[in-house]
């Protein structure tokens, strides 16, 4: 009897483990990341003020993960700040699968004016729940859907930043002799492959012998897989990691190598590791966020594909900006060159379509983009022809399948 | 039974805490401990909160709402009811055998990647719905029963451990899960396939708001239904067939059973294949009936929560979809209380509590004077 109840008692722990592993993660990762997060009341549940604007965000990941759910919390304090009469409210840590949808349509009925959710997996669920409520307006970020009524999507021109990401990185590796950086590149996706496409365009104009490796992950947020990503690269020889996943790790690894990364999305990203990071390409979504919001408010918002450029400020490259300055193991040669894209690009002289014009090569020397053309936004989106049926927008001619010439000549975009 | 008191023994000289074993726990002890330690959990989770700097009845009060108090909570928590219901009676029927399957979660993937394979290729546009729906239910029941077969024919044929075996095949379901969405039926990288056909969609109660406008909005589904059969038939089963006594048998003593007559090795695979044929049911309903797509999330642990849940409901086919619905209200109310951290805590707490109390439904606690002798 005592045995059994024994074996029962394992199992059940066991199951409570597990059970455990599977709920959200606490918010708690990078531990040596400094928590800013402004004084909340430490339970909350979102709900909407009577008589005031309410705006509502859903997040993927935790607050904390200093990356990029820390970027969106960033914007949404923006937003208080930035608009009279606005409540905001949040809900973290929100699985891409099957609960999605309920805790959207939760914020809905509970009344919320502007609802933005912030990831790609959210897309779908947004876009039903968008239908269900036609009197109150939706947001998503990263996608690609939008209807004529109350559902926009919205992203930007992150490439500009990893453009200038690379030229340090790039500056960097020559530095060491290396001529070699590495990128972590969550998954084999357009975007992905687009941010892959930039930095190493950007590593070459400052460094014409460099090459850059990469690793596909599979994920946006696996510290492990990040971090043995970044590990193997060094080991092949890199220098200089460019990590496009959530958590700021691969650059704390190369720093405990004696080497040097570029972490991404929030804009205190380096504060994990100030030694070993060159800056980093971080999303500015507060000014966007208000100007959306304002226009709700104003009822006169349109849905439409937002996707802004670096004029609108929706990116950054820390470390460059107004009254900053550049991380120390920045070469001091490079500082004025990047300082002079950045401005041509905040002037709209260098858009992401300049930087994307031909002649461009892949990585196996074929000449993918001629001479004179630029790619359209459908190219750097990779949107095929049946997806463009689908959304009402053009297909892509030059579709965002190829690594750039720069790319080490066996790396390949998975299937 | 009752030499096999567990004593928590001090030492001597004090009172001393006993455990002693109940002759036979009735029902009404069943709801007496469970209602206790149910308070007792959101106790010691106030205190936690309280500490973390929030008003625990505030928290409960928003928890209850959202779970249970509105017609949109009460929806939200059947809805999730429903894969928590048949996963955690298959989990119920392999207990009873005491097979200790802990592979409801990956049986539920493969319920769930069978049903989509059928929803995706074999479902025209035009096919009936009911057509659609049946096949897509037998092939989920069908994926989550090779799931279940396959720990269980191991078993049987050569003895080797189900709880290894069925854990392990877990993390093989979710590798196969994610190969097929990110790979062959992906779309465009990101761990989902494209949405299903809407004639491969559980009908939901808001497409007959036209009738009863009542019902606009709610996004219960057909599967439901299934909670109710399921408790039904599985009734019957374990009480009134032979099947179902053979059952009992061998979980009380597998030996006795054989000399009865029993066929060991035919009666685990079949219980095997049912409980893994209603975790792949779970795992139909949440593709059909919630998500209309496959991806790699389609189930935030309700394979493990089932372990729980069927242990709370003592097993028996009532009593654990009762717990599912407490669950289900449980888990829809704590994803809105933030930060998401807390709400985790606070189903820990609510598990760790009812799960390590449970002893005191098999035994009380007895305080003793120190005995003379020592």
């Amino acid at each position: 009897m005592l045995r059994r109840l024994a074996v029962l008692a394992s199992i059940l722990l066991l199951a409570a483990l597990l059970a455990g592993c599977v709920l959200p993660e606490p918010s708690t990762y990078p531990e040596e990341m400094p928590t800013e997060v402004e004084e909340q009341p430490t339970l909350t549940t979102p709900d909407i003020v009577e008589g005031m604007f309410n705006v509502a965000f859903v997040y993927v990941g935790p607050i904390g993960d200093g990356g990029w759910t820390y970027a969106h919390n960033d914007g949404r304090l923006y937003l208080e700040e930035n608009l009279d009469n606005v409540n905001t409210a949040y809900l973290e840590s929100v699985p891409e699968g099957a609960d999605a949808e309920r805790v959207i349509r939760s914020l809905a009925r509970k009344g919320f004016d502007l609802i933005y959710t912030t990831s790609f997996g959210y897309m779908d669920p947004t876009a039903i729940v968008a239908e269900e409520f036609p009197d109150q307006a939706f947001v998503h970020v990263s996608g690609l859907k939008k209807n004529d009524h109350n559902f926009a999507n919205l992203f930007g021109s992150m490439e500009s930043a990893k453009y200038l990401a690379g030229m340090v990185a790039g500056a960097r590796a020559a530095e060491d002799g290396s001529n070699r950086v590495g990128y972590v590149a969550p998954f084999p996706i357009p975007e992905i492959v687009r941010l892959g496409n930039a930095m190493t365009m950007g590593m070459r104009r400052t460094c014409p012998e460099c090459v850059m490796d990469v690793r596909w992950i599979f994920s946006w947020f696996d510290p492990e897989g990040e971090r043995e990503a970044a590990v193997s690269m060094i080991d092949a020889g890199a220098t200089v990691i460019i990590t496009g996943a959530d958590t700021a790790i691969p650059v704390q690894v190369a720093g405990e190598m004696g080497f040097t990364g570029v972490p991404g999305n929030s804009a205190n990203a380096c504060d994990a590791a100030p030694e070993a990071c060159l800056g980093v390409p971080y999303w500015n979504w507060g000014p966007a966020y208000v100007e959306i919001a304002q226009a709700v408010m104003d009822g006169t918002f349109e849905p439409d594909d937002f996707y802004l450029g670096a004029p609108d400020n929706i990116v950054g490259f820390a470390g460059f900006m107004e009254g900053e300055v550049p991380q120390p193991a920045v070469p001091d040669w490079v500082i004025p060159e990047v300082d002079d894209v950045l401005q041509q690009m905040r002037n709209g002289e260098f858009t992401r379509f300049d930087m994307f014009t031909g002649p461009i090569h892949d990585n196996a020397g074929n000449l993918v983009v001629p001479e004179g053309e630029s790619l359209t936004q459908s190219d750097l989106e990779g949107i095929d022809d049946e997806l463009g049926a689908l959304l009402g927008r053009p297909g892509c001619t030059y579709c965002m399948g190829w690594l750039a010439e720069g790319f080490v000549a066996d790396a390949q975009v998975p299937q | 039974m009752t030499g096999s008191t567990a004593s928590g023994t001090m030492p001597s000289g004090r009172l001393r805490l006993r455990l002693e074993a109940r002759d036979q726990p009735g029902l009404l002890t069943h709801v007496a401990v469970s209602l206790l330690l149910l308070v007792a959990a959101l106790l010691l989770a106030g205190v936690v909160m309280m500490v973390a700097g929030g008003n625990p009845l505030d928290v409960y009060r928003s928890m209850f709402g959202a779970g249970f108090g509105s017609k949109w909570g009460l929806n939200d928590t059947l809805v999730k009811m429903v894969p928590l219901t048949l996963a955690s009676l298959g989990v119920a029927l392999a207990f009873r055998m005491k097979m200790w399957n802990i592979g409801a979660e990956g049986q539920l993937l493969m319920g769930a990647l069978a049903a989509s394979g059928i929803a995706l290729f074999a479902v025209p546009p035009d096919m009936p719905q009911w057509l659609a729906l049946g096949l897509m239910a037998a092939a989920g029941a069908a994926g989550g029963a090779v799931w279940g077969i396959v720990p269980g024919w191991l078993r049987a044929q050569f003895g080797v451990n189900e709880i290894i075996s069925t854990l392990m095949l877990n993390y093989v379901a979710l590798s196969i899960v994610q190969f097929f969405v990110y790979g062959p039926w992906g779309e465009r990288g990101f761990g989902l396939t494209p949405m299903f056909e809407r004639n491969t969609w559980l009908p939901r109660l808001t497409e007959f708001a036209d009738q009863w406008s009542a019902l606009r909005g709610l996004t219960l589904h057909l599967g439901i239904l299934a909670v109710p059969v399921a408790i039904v038939l599985l009734t019957i089963l374990l009480n009134r067939t032979k099947f179902g006594f053979e059952i009992a048998m061998v979980g009380d003593n597998p030996d006795a059973a054989r000399y009865a007559g029993v066929r060991l090795r035919r009666t685990m695979i079949i219980v095997m294949a049912l409980s893994g044929a209603l975790a792949g049911m779970a795992g139909m309903n949440e593709v059909s009936g919630v998500v209309h797509r496959l991806l790699e999330h389609i189930s935030p642990g309700y394979g493990y929560t089932a372990i729980i849940v069927a242990w709370l409901g003592r097993f028996n086919p009532l009593a654990v979809a009762v717990v599912a619905f407490l669950f289900g209200g449980l888990i829809v109310g704590a994803d809105e209380i933030q930060s998401a951290g807390i709400s985790s805590l606070l189903q820990g707490v609510i598990l760790f509590v009812m799960v390590s109390g449970n002893l005191l439904i098999r035994y009380r606690i007895r305080l003793r004077a120190p005995e003379m002798l020592e």
